[in-house]
């Protein structure tokens, strides 16, 4: 479970003075469900989540993600989270092996749990092959399934993914939306950022578009196209920002 | 803060840094192979340097002196010196070191001497040039030879007592213990290169566990996971203090083992022959020096150094953090070197003496102290104050160190 109460973000800027990179979001995201995080480049979806994810401390409102409150508990929070972004990279200098193994080390499982997991997460991921081989000579779909399997590795109820298929193939981006379909599926609480239309129509069970920090519109994706009267979710999404002119605004800034 | 957690930190990060060419190149490579050989290098050609302008007969312009048949002749009869035909431009000469140096003997030099009213003798040389210095060097021993010779005669024309004008004798005899003397001899230069591997070694495992791992993507991943983040500094940074003192441990070490190797293949290589001979006794005289750095003190400027490498770890560390690319890292550590190398030179110079108030400044009170140790002088006072002021400063940097890393603005700089 996902709880966000008016969660606020803002940093001092030289040049910009005060920025308010979320501003008063407030959300609920079930076990078993997927909550789509939408929005432009900017608009402070990554903010959002690096703040459940306790990378951030917000400047006010609360969160609680499994139970835990992520101002004052946010190693509980973390042991509970799996995060995935397009920033998270891996070890270069690691083996698949040795980089599942850290994490596995660092949220605080023994050897032999780390292992047992360690081998059901290659079966399913199909990672045998390259599990021994150094993480900077892998292809980007190894790369992938190697950071999903680290995300795992402590088998967390809530899952953040970050635009976790910016900039990927086809058939990895495929990979990846099967297996956060997956994690729903065995009853996680899953958030998921992204500005890609399809992705929130395959995946989200809940929608939240969020534009210059503020959640302007949530709900189902039918109950949003029937707010907005439109069929296509690019045109839900442009008229929930207050139109074109808004979020060519926001893009500049 | 759990020591498992900063032990796995610290392990992931030890094999990490194993794997890293540039690390392993700053931390073992340079260390042990690279500064030894530059060491020994430059004190092989500079001795072979000043050994060869040794063997060389300098060449002597003697201007005048035609009015003084014998000296002229027994200046040239030298044979320390070579004596070559007058010149007008002699200043020249002397400048484009064709000539070393050149005799202005005043007119009618003898035949004053046996008066009793010779006018003196001027040496013209080129003030700093070493050749230059051997050429005076020889001058002057010759005419000092000949002062004494007239007055030796002219005591014995009188039937006067050599005593007269050489009533006693004196000389010099040394009373520092051969550590003291090694110690004074390499005392300056060994503090100056610990602390500059202490930096140096220090540089990269700082530079790619904070800023490298930023810019690689990496330091988000590792912030996700639920150890808390003084101890994942403390893992990274012990890993930082183990680059520090591995460069200096090996750089030590290794140069210990080349000066023993070195040592006894001249002195085991006495077959006959004048050259092995010579080798054997510049092998025997490097010899005496070498070992007698008081070994005691090795151990004492290890231990002093501790605290310091702690301060350049934490520092660097600090630093690297706030650069978002290791390029950046590069660019704020690199004139680091020079804050680190002014005070260790100073400190390096002969003549400057420790006490309470020098005793504070860092680096600088670390390179005065070992000189003291490796002469085998125990200030237990001063050596107190500086291991506790460096362990203060070193305490200081590390809270600093753990501060900078749980700042957003620093961590998630954009």
């Amino acid at each position: 479970m996902i709880e966000a109460h008016h969660l606020t973000k803002t940093f001092k800027d030289k040049k910009r003075g005060i920025i308010t990179a979320v501003d008063n979001v407030s959300f609920t995201c079930r076990p078993g469900q997927i909550y789509g995080l939408l929005g432009a480049n900017g608009a402070g979806k990554t903010t959002t989540l690096r703040l459940l994810a306790t990378l951030l401390q917000p400047t006010s409102g609360t969160a609680t993600l499994a139970g835990h409150d992520a101002a004052t508990a946010g190693v509980q929070v973390r042991a509970n989270v799996g995060f995935l972004a397009a920033s998270t990279a891996l070890y270069g200098r690691l083996t698949a092996r040795e980089m599942i193994t850290y994490f596995g080390e660092l949220n605080g499982l023994t050897e032999d749990a780390i292992q047992a997991r360690i081998k059901q997460l290659a079966d399913e991921l199909d990672m045998h092959e390259f599990l021994d081989r150094r993480c900077d000579k892998f292809s980007t779909g190894m790369k992938q399934k190697t950071s999903i399997a680290r995300t795992l590795i402590h088998d967390p109820a809530v899952m953040i993914f970050d635009e976790p298929t910016l900039g990927l193939d086809v058939m990895t981006a495929r990979a990846i939306v099967k297996f956060v379909r997956d994690c729903r599926d065995r009853g996680k609480t899953v958030i998921y950022s992204t500005h890609i239309m399809s992705e929130v129509e395959k995946l989200c069970d809940r929608v939240g578009i969020i534009h210059g920090g503020k959640l302007v519109a949530e709900g189902t994706v039918a109950e949003l196209r029937t707010r907005y009267g439109e069929q296509d979710l690019e045109e839900v999404f442009v008229k929930a920002v207050g139109g074109e002119a808004a979020l060519t605004a926001a893009l500049k800034n | 803060m759990t020591w498992k957690n900063i032990l796995t930190v610290y392990l992931k990060e030890l094999r990490d840094s194993l794997r890293d060419r540039r690390t392993l190149i700053s931390v073992i490579v340079i260390p042990t192979f690279v500064m030894p050989a530059m060491f020994f290098g430059v004190f092989k050609i500079g001795s072979q340097i000043v050994s060869k302008a040794k063997e060389e007969i300098p060449s002597v312009m003697i201007l005048g002196g035609e009015d003084s048949p014998a000296l002229v002749a027994e200046l040239k009869a030298s044979k320390k010196i070579k004596v070559v035909a007058a010149a007008a431009d002699w200043k020249q000469q002397i400048s484009d070191k064709k000539v070393r140096a050149a005799v202005q003997l005043p007119a009618g030099f003898e035949a004053g001497l046996k008066v009793g009213a010779a006018d003196p003798v001027i040496i013209y040389n080129y003030e700093g040039e070493l050749k230059s210095t051997f050429a005076v060097t020889e001058l002057e021993r010759f005419f000092r030879d000949l002062r004494e010779r007239t007055v030796t005669a002219r005591l014995t024309e009188r039937a006067l007592p050599a005593t007269l004008v050489k009533p006693f004798d004196f000389r010099r005899e040394n009373v520092a213990p051969p550590e003291k003397v090694g110690g004074n001899l390499f005392g300056g230069i060994v503090p100056y290169m610990i602390i500059i591997l202490c930096f140096t070694g220090a540089m990269y495992p700082a530079m790619d566990l904070t800023a490298g791992e930023k810019e690689r993507g990496t330091m988000e991943t590792l912030l996700c996971s639920p150890v808390p983040r003084v101890d994942l500094v403390l893992g990274k940074f012990l890993m930082v203090l183990t680059g520090s003192l591995s460069a200096m441990l090996l750089s030590l070490t290794s140069m210990g083992i080349s000066a023993m190797i070195g040592g006894a293949l001249l002195s085991g290589g006495g077959g006959g022959g004048a050259k092995l001979a010579a080798a054997a006794d510049q092998a025997k005289a490097a010899g005496s020096v070498m070992p007698m750095i008081d070994p005691l003190g090795i151990f004492g400027v290890i231990a002093m150094v501790l605290p310091v490498a702690v301060l350049f770890s934490a520092v660097i560390f600090t630093v690297a953090l706030f650069a978002k690319s290791y390029k950046e890292a590069q660019s704020y550590v690199g004139p680091m070197v020079i804050l680190v190398i002014m005070p260790a030179v100073v400190g390096m110079l002969p003549g400057i003496e420790l006490n309470a108030k020098l005793a504070l400044v860092p680096i600088f009170n670390l390179s005065l102290v070992c000189k003291e140790m490796l002469s085998g002088v125990w200030h237990w006072n001063y050596i107190a104050l500086i291991f506790g002021s460096s362990c203060v400063y070193a305490g200081l940097a590390l809270a600093l160190a753990v501060r900078m890393f749980n700042r957003e603005d620093v961590m998630f700089r954009v």
